[in-house]
């Protein structure tokens, strides 16, 4: 058994990687399994769904005391995410009153715990929007460039889906597809006089085993709490925990990275980090450095990397570092579905999520907003948990109850009990989940008066919706009326108007944050060339939301993946080739 | 902590190195001190465990509000053939809890509690709890029914139904309400599509789903 070395006598390794989420997970995956020795730095703690002292799959709603109310995690208190909106001694700031709300995750495979598990590919339109609508900007790849990537992480994580042969939807390498729920079969239907597209959904969990490693789904539907089986995809189940049995990566876990290092020829050397458990300020040494660490943190991050020779932060000569934040735009509704009352009862939990989605159906030359939206749908007889039955006042003197007879709404006792049952499962829900364009003006920044609790300056965000998000959001609400209305539904509550801006979510809500470490092809536009690898440092990649130059109106994280491995892979060329 | 003990904690027989906040490189400090909260267990942080501590070592209700919220859920969730009343599935600790838990709840709660008693005495010379059940009735259905109560009842109906919202939640995320409502889920299972009497009841099949699939 090897003791620990002596202090003094660090290694250098191979490869540091910063943050263990989609991007940082798949670095190390691919770089550990080509031999590089890798150091892998994660804010937050070790995280196994296996584990029991991790696990919060498969509890019951009373397990909790607050019953799965979202009071302490955002998600509901069986949630897998560890942090939030708000994370303790970490302060995030806004600037000139514009809205912009952070998730972080400080845990082993960061966000990818609780993610929607929505693994889309990005189109060949989703690389070339300036070609098409004159707003932001191509990227300096197409997706003919990713596209061998997408299809080796289809075989490496596993999708499930159908072949739809949409343009600007590809499909990828498939697992079979859970058939629709009730529910999703009407909607199925009734998409059928609206024309809005609707087909299988395309998401990473496992309807079949693909290797030894990982089981497959048992359909409880809480992909959400992190799956035991690693049945669906999290980077730590997925990808840090194979590179750990390569032997080749050292995973530091509550290590908070405060900045990237150089020497005097302008390389990185390393990072510095601070050790959350004894505040020590803890040097590792690399030959290159890969930050993963998210959109936001890794902007920050360089930002917070100055020196004389990089005085405005590093890999930012440009200037770019920070703006063209963007994330993806969300509205949503509800509705109540007169003919799924009194519904007899079955397990229809499925997998984490919806069996159907519709992918953007229309063409934006014809429409006043200039990018699309897909639709999510929810419904079902889920658990109850906190907040199950509230509002009954609003809906047992609206419609019929049991006996046919429309009651004075609210109420108590026996009647109203049973109302409960009545009604239980007949509620569908919608949500549109759109593309922003990038702007410079929208941006995170550092906040020049404010550290956090281990001395780090903090990000300020400047953000806000145009127009474009506006009309966008405008219109996926009088979708989902179309909707509901050929569901033969009432929608809950009034519609939402221009005086919410028609229920769009404020800016950084559907945590798909993207845009502040761009990729182009002019160094004077962009912080990274198109292999992710800053054009001022050449030994320094960004593989996480960061390098993208427009988000989709896909979810990005099948697109941080095939980045991620594209990039793995180009290291291993240069390096290889002696380039780097 | 030796190597050999982090990966023996790690428990996949991982090659590689776990190490908590520390380099490798450098010697960890041992812990003599045995603390008596670890950092996960149960699925919570080591912060969510001290925090729920806290919340249960403190009462909110005095034991008049208790008694009052008692009779509350029992009037508003009973017993029937199917399952027992609010009660007995222990909603009044939930409330308890829930108030403790959502602070911006304990004004609107004890506020309608305080509300509920000045009304009946004004009413009926006593505070609810000691009123009869009919009385009790009396007063609740003035408050229990939103689109017909009277202007002068409205915070009152504002407590009722945040009350019957509380009381929902509380009694279907039980274990008897859970129950009683029929979920079915929550197990491993494998899901083949909708049961086909209820494909049948809703004229639905699974042809165009199949075209999806099979191209």
């Amino acid at each position: 058994m090897k003791s620990f070395q002596i202090k003094e006598q660090a290694p250098v390794f191979d490869v540091i990687i910063v943050g263990s989420g989609a991007g940082g997970g798949m670095a190390a995956h691919q770089l550990t399994k080509a031999g590089a020795k890798v150091c892998l730095l994660e804010a937050g703690g070790y995280f196994d769904p296996a584990d029991p002292k991790y696990i919060t799959q498969l509890k019951w709603s009373y397990e909790s005391p607050r019953r799965g109310a979202s009071t302490v995690r955002p998600f509901g208190d069986f949630d897998a995410a560890w942090g939030g909106w708000e994370i303790e001694g970490e302060p995030y700031t806004r600037k000139n009153g514009t809205k912009f709300d952070w998730f972080r995750s400080r845990m082993l495979g960061g966000r990818t715990n609780h993610w929607g598990r929505i693994s889309l590919r990005f189109g060949p339109k989703d690389f070339k929007r300036r070609s098409i609508d004159g707003l932001g900007d191509d990227w300096p790849i197409s997706y003919e460039d990713v596209a061998p990537y997408y299809d080796e992480v289809d075989k490496l994580i596993g999708v499930f889906g159908s072949k739809a042969n949409l343009p600007n939807d590809p499909d990828s390498i498939y697992l079979p597809p859970p058939k629709p729920r009730l529910h999703e079969l009407m909607i199925m239907e009734a998409n059928k006089k609206t024309g809005v597209t609707t087909i299988p959904s395309r998401m990473s969990m496992l309807t079949k085993p693909i290797n030894d490693e990982r089981g497959s789904c048992f359909y409880c539907g809480q992909c959400g709490r992190a799956c035991q089986a690693y049945a669906d995809f999290s980077s730590s189940s997925v990808l840090v925990k194979p590179a750990l049995k390569t032997g080749n990566l050292t995973l530091i876990n509550n290590a908070m990275v405060r900045e990237v290092l150089t020497d005097t020829s302008g390389l990185a050397t390393g990072v510095s980090y601070v050790n959350k458990h004894t505040l020590e300020e803890v040097t590792v040494n690399g030959k290159i450095v890969i930050l993963a660490a998210s959109a936001g943190e890794s902007a920050r991050l360089l930002l917070n990397s100055k020196s004389s020779r990089f005085t405005g932060g590093l890999a930012n000569s440009s200037g770019v570092v920070g703006k063209y934040l963007h994330d993806s735009t969300g509205a949503s509704r509800s509705a109540f579905i007169p003919h799924l009352v009194d519904r007899k009862r079955y397990n229809e939990d499925g997998v984490g999520g919806m069996h159907v989605y519709s992918p953007w159906w229309l063409d934006n030359s014809k429409l006043d907003f200039p990018r699309g939206y897909h639709i999510e749908y929810g419904g079902g007889m889920g658990m109850p948990g906190y907040g199950f039955g509230s509002g009954m006042e609003n809906v047992n003197g609206k419609y019929p109850g049991r006996d046919g007879v429309v009651k004075t709404g609210g109420g108590y006792g026996a009647s109203l009990k049973d109302d409960y049952r009545f009604f239980y499962g007949a509620n569908i829900g919608m949500a549109g989940r759109g593309e922003a364009v990038a702007r410079e003006d929208n941006y995170c920044e550092i906040d020049p008066n404010v550290v956090d609790k281990w001395g780090i300056p903090v990000l300020r965000f400047h953000y806000k919706w145009s127009d474009y998000e506006v009309k966008q959001a405008k219109h996926m609400q009088d979708t989902f009326e179309e909707i509901i209305h050929a569901l033969g539904g009432i929608a809950s509550g009034s519609k939402p108007g221009a005086d919410t801006d028609y229920g769009l979510a404020a800016p950084g809500r559907i945590i798909h944050e993207v845009g502040t470490v761009r990729m182009g092809n002019d160094p004077s536009k962009s912080a990274l060339n198109k292999n992710s690898q800053a054009h001022d440092v050449k030994n320094l990649f960004v593989v996480d939301g960061g390098s993208f130059v427009s988000q989709a109106d896909k979810n990005p994280t099948w697109t941080i993946l095939a980045l991620s491995m594209r990039a793995s892979a180009y290291i291993m060329d240069q390096v290889k080739a002696k380039k780097l | 902590m030796k190597r050999r003990d982090i990966l023996k904690n790690i428990g996949l027989g991982t090659a590689g190195v776990v190490v908590s906040g520390d380099l490798i490189g450098q010697t960890p400090v041992k812990k003599t001190e045995v603390k008596p909260i670890p950092d996960v267990a149960g699925g919570r942080l080591k912060e969510e465990i001290e925090h729920n501590n806290k919340l249960n070592a403190q009462r909110f209700f005095s034991a008049h509000e208790l008694a009052t919220v008692t009779i509350l859920v029992d009037i508003i969730i009973p017993a029937d053939k199917i399952s027992g009343s609010a009660s007995q599935a222990g909603v009044p600790a939930f409330i308890e809890f829930m108030a403790k838990d959502i602070p911006a709840q304990q004004t609107p709660l004890r506020g309608g509690l305080m509300w509920l008693d000045m009304e009946s005495k004004k009413q009926f010379g006593q505070k609810f709890r000691s009123l009869t059940p009919a009385n009790r009735l009396k007063l609740v259905d003035q408050i229990a029914y939103p689109s017909k109560a009277k202007p002068e009842m409205s915070q009152g109906v504002a407590f009722f139904n945040l009350m019957r919202n509380l009381t929902a939640s509380g009694f279907f995320s039980s274990e008897m309400g859970i129950k009683d409502i029929g979920y079915a889920g929550n197990t491993p299972n494998q899901w083949d599509g909708v049961p086909k009497d209820v494909l049948a009841k809703y004229n639905l099949s699974y042809d165009e789903w199949s075209k999806h699939v099979n191209g």
